[in-house]
């Protein structure tokens, strides 16, 4: 079976017969149905026609491998002192760049994932963890055996007899005839091959019983020979290669979408509902955890007092730790607490309520700046004025730019305001330079706690499309409401052509002349600067947007997706 | 817990005092040559401070601090972060200038009120004017004030400008206030400061030519922060006043932070105090942690759970086991007993201290001249070394001697002074028969001097001997005799000394220098929890995320999370078993396949044998949960919406190609 080809696998025309794996398929026909059918796309064998480009990539991969081990030599200085709790993973581990995946490999592996549990009941399954344990000495000896592989594929030699007792092994079987079936792949990625091949090799040289037709043998070439060689392509291939992966705009993934699964979006209040009913595994372990960290807050007082600030980090929810916190210590004193998950949080907003609420001055500030020596200069002048700021998500879009943070580094400098935050972005501490460092005066705290970040990630509206607008068509109808009819009318006239239009991917918006011929006809307007006038509303409020196309005309169109659009009209016509 | 405060004061103290000592010698140059101001010239000083940018603003605030003690009192400090116009600047310069002159002369508030009026249109003339007025009225004032300030500053004392950060400033509000400055030097006699952190070549990279030829530049290099830390190490660890100590892992620690990660003395400093506050906070008997006069009052004022917390110190336990039955049973049982021999012990211990420091201060003297440092350049490394374990066992050590043993005559001698003179300046009563012996030898050098001559004229009369003979084998056999003799003579004078000298330094060394780890009761005053200190201030977010993403074991125990090798098992917390799924996909992934692997992963984890036509269609709590973790994902930064393709997010980390 020919498949599409990628950008790279042109070059090197390959077929690969991709046995499958029986355990997975039987597995996930019994369990999963026909879902994670794309999971076994068919390939045929006929290994002779490896072509010599083979070589030249395996070379580049078994390189990468290298370099990713002197990465890891390299930050193994500074992880000299294995720390005691347990996070003493190499950074290698953590950094490395991982070597190309291929895309049905998530479902591949969900489906080894789903059958962990039976490993202990059948025992021919046990196969699977070994797969799994993706440590970086079996992919290692994975390249390798590649290497040896192409080298002999080089060489035209085509008989073998597996000798070779590597530790991965694969079963094998006749293909299902049932899962032959469409690849839903819009490209195929050549890394899909690179990984075949791995299992090719894999199969080829640890299970005999296979009905193919290559009786492999290796031996494997002088190992000072391979290690020259790659180290002669050390350099230099790997900077290309990030190009070339990051330089093709080729998207390999499936082209399905959500909304051919029928699926009924959900919408905030319904996931709410949906999760609340969800139970939340292993809330006894959850809770040991935090009570481990709650042990902490007397200290985390005593350290504060001492002039230092505190930063939680670690998976899972600060948020309830704090308020705990908060309510078990913080009772008697001046507290503020500030929600920088919040989307419209600003500094402006956290200094004013400084000064307002907590020093009770009346009047504005002509900048931050000023704003910040003044509250200095309050607490210098009174040394019994104390205050506690609790920041949530102390990393959040809004208080992470430079300028925000210098503000809040220099308030968390004065020594009586005491700062405990938290973060939560795997970049964070990027956010920091010395001199900010330096001010804030971070003690860090590891608080893994596992909650869900139930609060913080209740306001992300922007991207997964299940949350629907329901925020945006509250919005609109709001704003809808306080303007005349004859405006409504207009935005009417607007989102009706927006619909019609909606099959057409490439709807530039409506232009202005034409509105205006519409919005004539429907006797809402008499000349086109009320028009104007009423658009110019609209686009304050942010309802429309407009912009200019390359004829130079002026395009209306509401940024707002098609199904609230529906649900507003909808709205709309029950209300009238 | 007041000790811990007084002792992070004394710290602070420490700090503050040095940073001004070495700043005064500035100070007195600066002195010196702003009194030959030259015609159209702005004197100015660059600073070279060096890259640990954090530990300048101390730095200035000692300088000025000094500057207005000593010179003048108009000191202005610009950040170049305050400064983003020529405009700002000179706001800026005339607030600080106005507001140091009031606090010196406090009694105008009227002109107080008048300044704060000019403020608004902030230019060089209305300075020159402000100047002019100020000096002015000094003159004007009562002659017994005149004098009284005079005494302490000029008749017109010259405006210190201080620009912290030349670097980060902008060239052009930089050029401009210079140019401007120049035109008005006769009235306002001005003093740039420039803190450099690089190289003085910045200077005239920022400058042109035009522009520098204004300034009458001098240099001055302040100390190398390595320097800095050598000070404060020598002060507060290598002394015997300081109660609290630092384990030789946690000294490490701080050390590699300080050379690896920021040359921040400031941070080693806070390093140093968390140190503290931990120690005094996680070691309930570090109440007797404290100097030697109040040790007495404290043992006797430890209440019986005390009592209980020191037999249970494992370096107590040793000494107990090693004491007769009799005596162990009295320290067990006995309260009164044990407080007594504590108080012993920790007397000891304070002793110990002294003499370490006397004796590790001499073996440097000794290693730190030695060719290739077997033991290290600075002190830092040998006190770590002598921390970890028995330096005397270690090879670094054996080499140090064997070169010691190769010392010539001059550096040896001025090796034993420098020593004589290390251990006599403190408390010397038990060094007295060490400095004796050392004085001893010095003494034996200087008759072996004497000896040295007549030997000279021993090897003299020989080869006089050697030219008599002319035969061949004869003069070989002379030859290998002169050899055999000369080495023989060599090892009983001075190279015997020299021998003798290595052997009791190498004795001294065993005797004073054994690692506080073998000490009783050392847990009383060192603080060894490396790993405490590293996370809270080396920290390392990502691994910690890392770690709870791949292994939520680590986190949870729970049996069903336990899994082998790099695997995750399909019970783990949605997250995880989400993250681990993105962990597949390339550089986009598709949301639908991504929600039916998870689909796939957690319906197998809660019905095993589910029959496949039910889960036709995905659950919703699947769903919800699914959604759940994708957005904590994306909270945590892993992932972002993309815009390329339908229902498709964009990975973030490592390996997205």
């Amino acid at each position: 079976m020919s498949r599409p080809e990628g950008t790279r696998s042109s070059r090197r025309s390959l077929q690969v017969k991709f046995v499958p794996d029986e355990d997975v398929l039987k597995h996930i026909a019994d369990d999963a149905g026909s879902k994670v059918r794309k999971d076994k796309a068919q390939l045929s064998v006929s290994v002779k026609r490896f072509v010599k480009k083979l070589e030249n990539i395996s070379d580049n991969e078994a390189q990468e491998i290298l370099e990713e081990k002197n990465y890891v030599a390299a930050l193994g200085i500074c992880a000299q002192d294995p720390v005691g709790n347990g996070s003493n993973i190499s950074g290698g581990e953590v950094y490395s760049f991982q070597t190309p995946k291929r895309s049905n490999k998530m479902a591949e592996l969900a489906s080894e994932l789903a059958q962990t549990p039976e490993k202990n009941v059948a025992p021919d399954h046990s196969k699977c963890p070994e797969k799994m344990a993706k440590t970086p000495q079996s992919s290692k000896e994975m390249f390798f055996l590649m290497h040896v592989f192409s080298l002999l594929f080089q060489n035209k030699k085509k008989e073998f007899v597996s000798t070779t007792p590597y530790r991965l092994r694969k079963r094998l079987s006749a293909p299902d005839p049932y899962l032959e079936s469409e690849s839903e792949y819009s490209a195929s990625c050549s890394e899909d091959e690179d990984e075949e091949e791995q299992k090719e090799v894999s199969t080829v040289l640890s299970d005999q019983k296979t009905p193919a037709k290559t009786k492999a043998a290796s031996t494997p070439p002088p190992r000072n020979s391979l290690a020259k060689k790659i180290k002669e392509q050390k350099m230099g291939n790997l900077v290309e290669e990030y190009f070339e992966a990051h330089s093709s705009s080729k998207v390999l993934t499936s082209d399905r979408t959500l909304q051919k699964l029928r699926k009924r979006r959900l919408n905030q209040q319904t996931l709410h509902d949906l999760l609340k009913n969800a139970p939340l595994a292993y809330a006894a372990e959850i809770r040991d955890l935090n009570q481990q960290h709650e042990s902490l807050f007397s200290k985390w007082m005593l350290q504060l007092h001492l002039g230092f600030n505190i930063v939680l980090y670690g998976l899972g929810s600060k948020r309830d730790l704090l308020e705990k916190f908060r309510t078990s210590l913080l009772q008697d004193s001046v507290h503020l607490v500030v929600n920088g998950y919040f989307p419209s949080i600003t500094v402006r907003s956290i200094l004013n309520s400084i000064t307002e609420e907590v020093l009770e001055h009346i009047g504005t500030f002509c900048s931050p700046l000023d704003q910040l020596e003044f509250i200095t200069k309050r607490f210098k002048e009174d040394p019994s004025l104390e205050l506690y700021v609790l920041i949530h998500n102390l990393d959040s879009q809004m208080l992470r730019g430079e300028r925000s943070q210098q503000i809040l580094a220099q308030l968390s400098s004065l020594p009586s305001i005491y700062l405990i935050a938290s973060i939560d972005h795997i970049n964070a501490p990027l956010m920091w330079d010395q001199a900010k460092l330096s001010l804030y005066n971070w003690l860090w705290y590891e608080t893994t706690t596992f909650n869900p970040y139930v609060e913080e990630t209740s306001y992300e509206n922007s991207f997964l499309v299940q949350q629907s607008g329901s925020l945006a068509l509250s919005s609109l109808t709001h704003v809808l409401h306080s303007l005349t009819l004859n405006a409504r009318g207009i935005f009417r006239l607007l989102a009706q052509h927006q619909l019609e239009k909606k099959d057409n991917p490439s709807y530039p918006g409506l232009s202005f002349q034409d509105f205006y011929q519409q919005c004539r006809e429907a006797f809402l307007v008499n000349s086109d600067l009320t028009l104007r006038a009423q658009l110019t509303e609209f686009r304050d409020h942010k309802l429309i947007r407009t912009k200019r196309g390359a004829d130079g005309v002026e395009y209306l169109l509401i940024p707002v997706d098609d199904s609230t659009l529906t649900d507003f009209l909808e709205k709309e016509d029950e209300d009238v | 817990q007041q000790i811990q405060e007084d002792l992070n004061k004394q710290l602070l103290d420490n700090l503050v005092s040095f940073m001004s000592r070495s700043h005064s010698d500035f100070q007195e140059k600066t002195t010196k040559w702003t009194c030959r101001m030259k015609f159209r010239e702005i004197p100015t000083a660059a600073l070279v401070l060096g890259v640990n940018v954090t530990d300048h603003n101390l730095t200035f605030r000692g300088l000025s601090d000094v500057l207005q003690d000593n010179i003048t009192p108009y000191v202005a400090l610009l950040e170049a972060k305050d400064c983003p116009g020529i405009k700002n600047l000179m706001q800026k310069l005339m607030g600080q200038l106005m507001n140091c002159d009031i606090d010196v002369d406090s009694l105008e508030d009227e002109d107080c009120v008048q300044v704060s009026q000019n403020r608004v249109r902030c230019s060089m003339p209305s300075l020159i004017s402000w100047y002019e007025s100020v000096t002015k009225k000094t003159d004007s004032e009562t002659p017994s004030k005149k004098r009284n300030s005079s005494s302490r500053h000029w008749q017109s004392p010259p405006v210190v400008v201080i620009f912290k950060d030349m670097e980060s400033f902008t060239t052009k509000v930089l050029q401009d206030f210079i140019v401007i400055s120049s035109q008005h030097i006769h009235e306002l006699p001005l003093v740039l400061i420039f803190g450099i952190a690089t190289s003085p070549m910045i200077m005239h990279r920022l400058l042109p030519h035009s522009v520098s030829s204004l300034l009458c530049i001098e240099l001055f290099q302040s100390l190398s922060c390595k320097e800095h830390l050598s000070t404060i190490i020598d002060k507060l660890l290598l002394t015997s006043h300081f109660p609290f100590k630092l384990g030789e892992k946690v000294l490490q620690v701080l050390i590699n932070i300080f050379l690896y990660h920021d040359f921040s003395v400031q941070n080693f400093i806070k390093g140093f105090q968390l140190c503290i506050v931990e120690h005094f906070y996680s070691q309930p008997l570090s109440v007797l942690c404290c100097h030697l006069v109040d040790i007495k009052k404290r043992v006797y004022s430890l209440s019986h759970d005390q009592c209980e917390n020191i037999r249970r110190l494992p370096s107590f336990r040793r000494y107990v086991e090693k004491q007769e039955s009799g005596k162990q049973i009295e320290l067990l049982t006995n309260d009164s007993f044990l407080k007594e021999e504590t108080e012993k012990l920790l007397e000891d211990l304070y002793v110990y201290h002294e003499n370490y420091v006397s004796i590790l201060r001499c073996l440097h003297v000794f290693t730190s001249s030695l060719p290739k440092y077997p033991l290290g350049k600075q002190i830092r490394e040998l006190h770590c070394a002598c921390l970890e374990n028995q330096v005397w066992e270690t090879e670094e050590y054996e080499s140090s001697l064997q070169l010691a043993r190769m010392l010539n005559k001059a550096d040896l001698v001025t090796m034993l002074q420098q020593c004589v003179e290390i251990l006599m300046s403190p408390s010397g009563k038990e060094f007295d028969k060490t400095v004796e012996k050392l004085k001893e030898f010095l003494t034996q050098f200087q008759n072996l001097e004497a000896e040295a001559s007549q030997e000279r004229d021993v090897s003299v009369s020989s080869q006089k001997e050697l030219q008599k003979k002319t035969d061949l084998y004869h003069l070989q056999k002379t030859l290998l005799e002169l050899k055999e003799s000369r080495r023989s003579k060599k090892l009983t004078k001075f190279e015997m000394l020299r021998f003798e000298v290595v052997d009791y330094i190498d004795r001294l060394v065993r005797k004073y220098l054994v690692p506080a780890d073998n000490r009783t009761l050392h847990e009383i005053v060192y603080f060894n929890a490396a790993t405490v200190l590293r996370g809270h201030l080396n920290a390392a977010p990502r691994t910690a995320l890392h770690t709870a993403l791949n292994n939520p074991h680590w986190y949870l125990k729970n049996q069903a999370l336990k899994c082998d090798g790099g695997g995750i098992s399909n019970k783990a917390p949605d997250i995880c078993i989400v993250y681990k799924l993105h962990l597949e996909c390339g550089r986009l992934i598709n949301l639908v396949d991504w929600l039916e692997a998870f689909s796939t992963v957690v319906m197998a984890a809660e019905e095993p044998n589910a029959d496949a036509a039910s889960s036709d269609q995905v659950d919703d709590i699947i769903h919800a949960r699914f959604i759940r973790a994708v957005s904590e994902l994306e909270l945590l930064g892993f992932i972002k919406p993309s815009k390329q393709k339908t229902d498709h997010v964009a990975r973030l980390t490592w390996g997205g190609c």
